[in-house]
Formats: structure tokens, sequence, C-alpha cells
């Protein structure tokens, strides 16, 4: 997936990333983030870097990166679709928005499109209710999304060849 | 964005809301318009103020625009009526009444949102500048009283009378747990050993709760004033603010104002020209719902993957890297300067003898006025639904109220004249929670609600002890097979079995209290489990596989509403001709369902 030219590029954003904190264990999780903000997932050569760094095993930030849900180990797509599954959008049917997701994708929450442009995620709750059901892609918010919306929306990005079909 | 008008302060302040629900409305464009609008404009003697504040509450309605010294307030705004309002209210200094709130029962105009039913049954005080401030200024928050409090405590108060005060205003923990946190403060004070540490839980997990979210960014300082004052007490020198990252704006807010607090001199050495020495770190959470939990939050702080540990010691002994540590939650913190400021009496004469003071709580689902209210402690279920929330929508019936956030529990119609204080809710097998309350009508269903609750907790859990990690994920399992039909009556039985044993044997409140949505639906709406099971039929239309949608012939006008709106073309029938949904197309969304003015589709 990377090529080697950005991998020289990724090891120095990488560093640059380091360098606005000291090394201790408690920095982990704020690099971690930084990391996952500049790159949309955690490189494993940023896991190896950041371990070194701290002075701790891989394992040890291994286990951080999985515990937390703000982390991805895989590059997520160009645009992340992220659904609002807390308590009001669920009620107000973000379910049948998953749904509709995936006859449009093919693809559930957590995956991506094999060509890297789509990513479906939920989220707990985005603190927007009054606006139920949220959907936000990358940093868009659609609110009060019915069923019917789901198709437009991804027709704002570009639309995806699996549109319509209806494969299960 | 940043850039501020430089203006004298004059007659006119305008008050967009950028709080989340608005800004996500396009309260930034009108906020953007009115900018290049006001900026230079010729028919101003002194140009408007013009300030995007925190989050006024009434979502429904945003973006709010509010007019001051008139007090005229603006619903859903949009950039396009910002030459209007110039036009007539600013310059003219009549409303544009199109754009007032209209209340639905006695259809009058209302000019000022605090005069609506919505505002006028709540007490704000932790919430009491929100909305009335931007909180990017911290000269807004000292104009409204800001660092007052720890002004006050400097000069006239010991770190003692300071406790006895808080003691006497019986403020108990806003994030859930209910401590006196006076008592939290005196143990921790009485631990003779130093360094300690002063911590905000801002990680508000709950789903469907935004109060602490809307403290953050609408009154950043009120939380570093209260940790002030807490620092004084315990003589502690460094605090940290846990704050969700998914929160972009209380981040950044929090940010500004910590840097602000300190340009100022309220954070760093000598505060006040005191000896008081003490400063604030934000640390960012990695979006674990567990890390609410104290000692989860404590190790997470810590750099370490955020698992509770028992807490047969508190973490006012054993907090923080072992040290004694206070940690409160981000409401808490915003009463403190008002008890000190205005007295413990004012702020115990508020509320219940158990539960003194006011309560935020994020009002949402089906209910009409979506938004976050502040009432009194032991205001009923019924006030706040009712009243301040005007009900359910579209002429639903309601069903049940959730409170206390996932492991809260369900309250029936039958149950609705509670008193909402920590302990009553506990006694009816809820909880206050952080203050989440969720309105459902006859379009939820119960046991899916049940289902996405426990669903939620199977995804949290930390995995560290059996009976959580195992429980819930067996209950998953069954409630799952429930709403697909498959459910059994032993079931039933099973379910409770295995509530009992989580209870009993979770290391922490989080798998104690995971059974809760599950025992609450139990308790109250058996009705529809057995519907699923042994009906093979989910009366609210919500499991797929158990609803079969059709339209009753007799009701239907041929409106065309449902099947404008059917995302899969499911529906035929011409206008003004009895319509009819095909079944095999239908994925049993529920739009028809809901949307029908005639009540026609029903549920088989």
């Amino acid at each position: 997936m990377v090529k080697a030219a950005d991998e020289g590029k990724m090891l120095a954003d990488i560093r640059e990333i380091l360098d606005n904190y000291p090394p201790e264990e408690r920095y982990i999780l704020a690099v971690m983030q930084d990391m996952q903000k500049r790159f949309n997932y955690l490189p494993k050569a940023g896991l190896k870097t950041l371990a070194f760094y701290v002075g701790v095993p891989l394992s040890r930030v291994y286990a951080m990166a999985s515990f937390y849900k703000a982390f991805s180990l895989t590059p997520k797509g160009q645009y992340v679709f992220r659904v609002c599954d807390g308590t009001a959008c669920h009620i107000k049917g973000s379910k049948i928005l998953i749904e509709q997701l995936y006859k449009c994708l093919g693809i559930r929450p957590g995956e991506t499109t094999p060509d890297g442009r789509f990513s479906i995620e939920t989220v707990n709750c985005l603190g927007a209710c009054a606006l139920a059901p949220v959907v936000v892609v990358n940093d868009r918010v659609y609110a009060k999304v019915i069923p019917g919306d789901v198709e437009k929306i991804i027709r704002e990005y570009g639309g995806y060849a699996h549109e319509g079909k209806n494969e299960d | 964005m940043k850039e501020k008008m430089k203006i004298e302060s004059s007659v006119n302040k305008v008050m967009v809301c950028c709080g989340t629900g608005c800004t996500a409305n396009g309260a930034r464009q009108v906020l953007a318009a009115f900018m290049d609008k006001l900026r230079d404009n010729p028919n101003f003697e002194v140009v408007p103020v013009l300030k995007a504040t925190g989050c006024n509450g009434w979502c429904e309605k945003g973006p709010i625009v509010k007019i001051m010294p008139q007090d005229i307030s603006y619903c859903h705004v949009k950039a396009e009526d910002v030459d209007e309002i110039i036009d007539r209210t600013l310059l003219k200094g009549e409303p544009v009444k199109r754009l007032l709130y209209r209340d639905p029962v006695k259809k009058e105009f209302v000019t000022s949102i605090h005069q609506t039913d919505f505002y006028r049954k709540q007490h704000k005080i932790a919430l009491r500048n929100i909305g009335e401030i931007d909180p990017g200024s911290i000269d807004d928050y000292i104009e409204r009283g800001g660092y007052k409090a720890l002004k006050k405590v400097l000069k006239e108060m010991t770190p003692d009378e300071v406790i006895e005060e808080i003691l006497k205003s019986g403020l108990r923990g806003r994030g859930g747990g209910g401590f006196p946190t006076g008592l939290k403060w005196q143990a921790c004070k009485n631990t003779p050993r130093f360094p300690k540490y002063i911590i905000c839980n801002g990680d508000e997990g709950d789903p469907g709760a935004f109060m602490d979210r809307s403290v953050m960014e609408g009154d950043p300082h009120t939380i570093i004033e209260g940790m002030l004052i807490c620092a004084y007490v315990l003589k502690a020198e460094r605090g940290f603010i846990y704050v969700r990252d998914e929160y972009d704006l209380a981040v950044k807010y929090l940010r500004q104002a910590i840097l602000d607090a300190r340009e100022h001199g309220f954070l760093g050495e000598n505060i006040l020209k005191s000896d008081l020495r003490f400063d604030i770190e934000l640390v960012r959470g990695g979006g674990a719902f567990v890390c609410g939990e104290e000692t989860a939050l404590i190790k997470s702080i810590e750099g370490y993957p955020g698992e509770p540990h028992d807490k047969y010691v508190f973490p006012t002994e054993k907090g923080l890297w072992g040290q004694p540590t206070v940690i409160n939650n981000v409401e808490t913190w915003a009463n403190i300067p008002v008890i000190i400021l205005d007295g413990a009496e004012k702020f115990a004469s508020l509320g219940t003898v158990g539960s003194p003071g006011t309560k935020v709580f994020s009002l949402v689902g089906k209910v009409v006025n979506t938004g976050l209210v502040e009432v009194p402690m032991g205001i009923t279920l019924r006030e706040i639904i009712y009243d301040i929330g005007g009900g359910v929508p579209e002429g639903r019936q309601f069903k049940a109220v959730q409170t206390g956030g996932p492991s809260g529990g369900c309250i029936p119609a039958s149950h609705l004249d509670l008193k909402v204080d920590f302990d009553t809710l506990t006694r009816e097998g809820s909880m206050m929670g952080s203050g989440g309350i969720i309105v459902m009508d006859d379009t939820t269903c119960m046991v899916e609600v049940a289902r996405y609750y426990t669903n939620f907790l199977a995804g949290e859990s930390c995995g560290k002890c059996t009976p959580c990690r195992e429980g819930i994920r067996a209950l998953v399992e069954i409630l799952t097979r429930i709403c697909k039909g498959e459910g059994e009556l032993s079931d039933l039985q099973l379910l409770r079995d295995i509530s009992e044993v989580m209870q009993e044997a979770s290391l922490c409140a989080l798998g104690r209290t995971a059974p809760n949505p599950v025992l609450s639906t139990l308790r109250f709406f058996e009705d529809e489990y057995i519907a699923h099971i042994v009906e093979k039929r989910c009366p609210a239309g919500v499991c797929p596989a158990l609803t079969t949608f059709y339209i009753d012939p007799e009701l239907c006008t041929g409106c065309t509403l449902c099947k404008r709106n059917c995302p899969v073309d499911a529906i035929k029938g011409e206008a003004k001709k009895k319509h009819e949904i095909i079944e095999d197309k239908c994925i049993r969304c529920g739009e028809c369902y809901r949307r029908c003015r005639f009540k026609a589709v029903k549920v088989r």
C-alpha cells in the first residue's frame, strides 16, 4: 500500500509528532492520537518508533492501540462515513442507515471498500441528538438522515460501482 | 475565524449559538454572514457586538440567534436571514416575526426564548453562562462574575471552611455516582501525602448525553475555577482535564481557556498574589466508555489501557500515580464557584433533601423539544417530558423513558410522576447516571432497546473480570436471538439468572449495572418479550425478522406521503387511491409507518 517515497515522508511525519512530546509513558495515548489524525490509522512503523522512543516493548504500545476505539491498525478510506449509533440516533433508525450503506457500498462498519475510497464506522454518540439520526462524512454533518438519503450522500462523494445493486 | 471585532461595548449584542447542534445546522455560516455584513457597515454609529456562544440547549430550534439587550431570540436562522435581521431588528429595533418561536398550543409568537415553556421551568446553575458568553473569551467570563469565587476563597476562607461549605451544600457527584463532593475532598485532604492531584472527568461516554460537552464548550473557565478552589483546599499543584477526543470544540475551547487563565495569572505560580500554585494539563481520551469509571480514567492518564481496578482503597488515598487524587465530573466542577459565591444555603434550598441543587439533563429521543435542560432535583419525569419537552411528537403514544445511560433502566408511563433524584431512580431499577433522558414512543421496541444497550456495553467491557466479559456476551446472544424470533420462553429466566451473577460478582460498576437495561425492560415490558417469543411478532415494528407492515385500506387517503418516502420503492398506488406495500421489496425501515398522518400503515 505504501510506496517507498511515501515511506520516507511517513517516517519524517512520525518523528515530527514525537518531537512534540517528552519520552514518557503517559504521552503514548496523545502521540497515537496525533498519528491517527495524520495518517488515518496507526502505521506499524509509527508504533515501533513510539515504543522505542518511550522505552517500552512493542506489545505495550499495541495493547493501547487495540484497547482504545479511536485507533485503527489498517488504513481508512478517503471518505469515512461515521454513522452515529447513540441512543437517540438508534431509536430514530440509524440501524437502517447502516443497512442501506451496506447495500450501496457493500461494506459493514469497520470495513473499507477495496479501492480505499469509502469506510464505514459507527460512533457511540456525537452529542448532536437533536439532529438524530446523524451521519458525518469526514467533517461534514448530515442531519435527520432518512434511508432514502443514503444513496444521494454517497453520490456526492463520487458514488460507487457497487451502488444500487442488492447482492444479498 | 478567530478575528474579533474590535469595538467598544455598545447597545446591541448579536449572539449566535455555535454549540454542536447549531453548528451542524449551519450556525457558522450565519456567524460569517453577520461578521461580513456588520463589519464597516456605514449604517451603524456603533457597530453591534457579535458573539459566538456555547450551546443554548434548545438544539431542536437551532441555529439560535439572540439579540440583546432587547432579548429577542430567533430560531432556525439561515445565512440568508441575516440581512433582514440587521435591517429590521438592529437598525429599526423591530422583531422579524417569521423567525420568532411560535408556541404550538397558544399559536402566539414568543419574542424571547426565556419566555417559552422550554426555558421557564429551568433553573440554571451549572449552565448559568452558557449561551450568554463567548467561550473563547476570559473577559466574558470575568464580566459575569467569573473567578470571584476563587478570590473569595483565597482572601476570606480557610481550606476547612471551604470543605464545610461544600458539605453544607449537599452537592453530590454529577457524573452518576452521587457521592458527596465535600466528603471526597475531606478524605483527600486528610490523607497526609503529597503531591496530590485533581482531575476533571470529561469523558462523557453515555450515548444520548451531552451535558458535559456543552459545559466544556460553552463555559470552560468555570471548570478551571472549580478545580482551582479544590487545589487551594488540598494544596495540590497539578490538575488534569480528561476530555473525549471526539469533542473537537471542547478540546479547542479548553485549550484556549487554560492558556488565557495562565496569561491572566489564574494558573501558574503565586495565583492572585497568594502562595497558591496550580496548573492544568489537557488529556484527550481514546474513545473508551469504561474510562468514565474513575480508576480506569486514572490508568488512562498514566498511559495504560483504561482497565478499572477494585476500590478497596479510594482514589482520594491512592489515585493518579499512587497519590491522593480528587476526581470530579465536569458538571460538579461547574457548581463549585456558585456554591462558594452564593452560599451553601441557597444551593441547598433547591432540589430535595437527599439531592440538593439542580441537574442538567439531555432530553432526547421521541420528544418535541430535544435539548439540554437544567432543573431542580425532585422535579417529576412528567414535568420534564411534557411541560419542558413538549411531549411526544407526531401524535404518537409515550411508551417509556430511559435514564442513566447504557446501564440505566427504562421507566414506563405509569411511573411518570416519579421525582427525579439520585435515590428515587435507583430504587426504581434505573439510575441518575450522568443525566441522559431518552424518550421512547410506541415505535420503539423495548427488547431491541435492551439488546442495543447490552450490545453497546459488550463492546465497552474491558474484559478484565469474567462475570462482566462473559455475562454481557451471553445476554447479547440471547437478546439477539429473541429479536430474530428464535427465542424461547426459558430464555427469560436465563436472562434473569445471568444478570444476578453479574450484579453480584463484577469488579466495577460497569459490570454490576450492565444488566439494568435487561432487567428493567423485563420488569415493565415482559409482554413485549413474550410477543417476540410466542407470537413471533414485534409490536413496535422494529425487529425486521418479526415485522410486516401493511396499509389499512379503510384509513388510507392516497396522499402518497409514504410512497414518496419509501427508500426502495416498495409502495404502489396512485394519488388519491389506496396504497399497498410490496412485501418482497420492503426493507422494514418503518419510514412509512412513522410518517403516515392517518395511522393507515400498521404492524401485523
